[in-house]
């Protein structure tokens, strides 16, 4: 159920990060989001995911905020500062994580859980916790829809309409913050991304409509979640997250060949009518220019007759 | 003698992936390397399977394979209409998936660390030595990577001017009659290569760091690229002998180490490099206003 939650939540909301141009933010966000999560461990020495989140989302902020200096304030492009920022921020939180379990305390066991998540084995209130807040960020994005779509299609637009446009950038950022935090307990730092991406990415093939894809973006978040629990808790062995991400790329796959209008298949079948048609056409043509040489030859016959 | 190895070690790791990473940054493919260090999990994991043990050779073919595989799957989303960002977070995300099932699934019999894969263990590198005809040649690491780093130089060298070229003006280069494709898929396989080499020792998420950088630190020293070649290298070198010591001073992981220190001369030189960092733009900017008033 949790999962459930989650999947909808995140498809919802990477969605609207698609648009923007912004899919390997998540990533970033994510690993960015573990020396938050060992400051917290490291000031209060106690588990609990209320406060490992508050970390992670204030850390989060510190990396949204430090891509976005370096690419104001430097000739380096956005990628690489995704890149720097993902990895410098991962490598402090991988000293902070190394510096925990060197120093013996024995509480620190469930952290490198985060790495590659545990859905399966969640507690009840930690169910609660993610439910509650992918609710809530549902809730926001229904209700902000309107505001939220103009935004990501046309600042410019918006800010003529007097929309504080840099207001609603900062809160979509945030709920992707809390979005990849709430998504790291299910299926670790490395994969967040994909929750984020590959439904929106899916549900981008479908239609053009921005409702109906964000809908379709978190049916599919949602439906990858569930099989993902369900198969990672029959066999064993297997961890909750990669299967969630195979269940995402693969309800991809079937996207991309069928999906009307823009997938592979439905394209395939346009070009062979296409094909069709133009030799259809192609005929008609040719024999035309037939009909047409021959009533040339005729005049021509005419006039040396005369 | 432990402390040398360790430093050489990265130092290599550093040489390699600075000089590799220079390309990438400017191409604006810096996030394509981090997808290839993710993706060639998978790469390794199969490998590790067909051989049953840690043969590196094997290991280097299958991820070089599984690298290319990845910028081939980039590609071709792309070509469909895709956004390159969304193409390249689903192509390493399902690729690293597969690689963590495998290893998981297999993780009974299979004395590879997911960890290790991970984050790497460069302490550990002077005990699993090479040894030839019974002479102790030194860390098996090191030769590798000595290996790779060559044939890195070996190849940029060779082609130098075409990478230039490729890497400033893709269009002209191939006016002019470079084969672009063929250097770009060359690229790739030296990164996933190189990263394959690296992962040992610095594991697969920080390799991307040190790709990506010590490059862009260079870049902001400098205009031009054989300088920004060497100063990624030394800056490497630096980050990674500093790591070091840094990690030995916090009792904390190496290759974390590594990389916060690679961070912290990256945001000096955001601040005070003589061409463009903070501070010059701040002096330009003033002694501007002081000229026009």
């Amino acid at each position: 159920m949790g999962s459930l939650l989650l999947g909808l939540g995140s498809g919802v909301i990477g969605s609207f990060t698609f648009l923007r141009k912004q899919s390997l933010l998540g990533d970033a966000l994510a690993h960015a989001a573990l020396p938050g999560i060992c400051i917290a461990f490291m000031l209060t020495g106690v588990k609990s995911i209320g406060l490992f989140m508050l970390g992670a989302i204030v850390s989060g902020m510190l990396a949204t905020f430090g891509i976005h200096a370096i690419t104001r304030y430097s000739r380096i492009k956005q990628d690489a500062a995704l890149g720097i920022v993902l990895s410098v921020f991962f490598g402090i939180g991988v000293v902070m994580m190394t510096k925990i379990q060197h120093s013996g305390n024995g509480n620190q066991s469930g952290l490198d859980k985060y790495m590659f998540g545990q859905a399966a084995s969640m507690m009840l209130s930690d169910v609660y916790l993610v439910g509650i807040v992918s609710l809530i960020l549902i809730a926001v994005c229904t209700l902000l829809f309107k505001e939220f779509k103009l935004v990501s299609f046309d600042p410019g637009f918006a800010r003529g309409m007097g929309i504080k446009v840099g207001l609603f950038e900062q809160l979509l950022l945030l709920m992707t913050v809390i979005a990849v935090v709430v998504g790291i307990q299910a299926v670790g730092v490395v994969l967040v991304a994909a929750l984020l991406i590959t439904p929106a990415v899916a549900a981008r093939y479908w239609t053009y409509a921005l409702g109906v894809m964000i809908v379709l973006a978190g049916v599919f978040g949602a439906l990858s979640g569930v099989t993902g629990t369900l198969i990672s808790g029959t066999l064993s062995n297997l961890p909750t997250g990669p299967v969630t991400v195979l269940a995402a790329t693969s309800l991809f796959l079937v996207s991309v060949v069928f999906a009307p209008g823009r997938g592979l298949a439905s394209k395939l079948l346009r070009r062979i009518r296409q094909r069709n048609e133009v030799r259809r056409g192609f005929e008609t043509v040719v024999m035309d220019g037939e009909r047409a040489v021959i009533s040339n030859r005729a005049h021509a016959a005419e006039r040396s007759g005369d | 003698m432990a402390d040398f190895w360790i430093i050489l070690t990265g130092t290599l790791v550093a040489a390699t992936c600075g000089v590799l990473g220079c390309f990438l940054v400017l191409r604006k493919m810096a996030m394509v390397g981090d997808a290839i260090s993710h993706s060639v999990l998978p790469g390794i994991a199969i490998a590790f399977l067909i051989s049953n043990s840690r043969d590196s050779i094997l290991m280097l073919a299958g991820a070089a394979v599984l690298g290319l595989i990845t910028v081939f799957l980039i590609q071709s989303l792309q070509n469909g209409g895709l956004q390159s960002d969304a193409s390249i977070g689903i192509v390493f995300t399902a690729l690293f998936a597969i690689g963590v099932i495998l290893i998981s699934r297999n993780a009974a019999h299979i004395d590879l660390d997911l960890d290790c894969v991970l984050f790497g263990e460069i302490a550990y590198v002077q005990w699993d030595t090479l040894i030839i005809n019974g002479y102790d040649m030194g860390p098996a690491a090191v030769w590798l990577l000595g290996g790779t780093l060559l044939l890195v130089l070996v190849v940029i060298g060779l082609f130098y001017k075409q990478f230039k070229l490729c890497a400033f003006d893709p269009a002209l280069a191939a006016a002019v009659g470079i084969p672009v494709a063929l250097f770009h898929y060359l690229l790739m396989g030296l990164v996933s290569l190189s990263t394959v080499a690296s992962f040992e020792s610095v594991g697969a998420i920080l390799v991307v760091g040190m790709l990506i950088v010590p490059a862009s630190t260079a870049y902001l020293l400098t205009d031009r690229l054989s300088v920004m070649l060497l100063y990624s290298v030394l800056i490497g070198a630096v980050s990674s002998a500093g790591g070091y010591y840094a990690a030995k001073w916090l009792d904390a992981s190496i290759a974390g180490s590594m990389i916060t220190v690679a961070g912290l001369l990256f945001v000096l030189a955001f601040v005070f490099s003589p061409l463009h960092g903070l501070v010059a733009r701040y002096q330009k900017r003033r002694s501007l206003k002081a000229a026009s008033a």
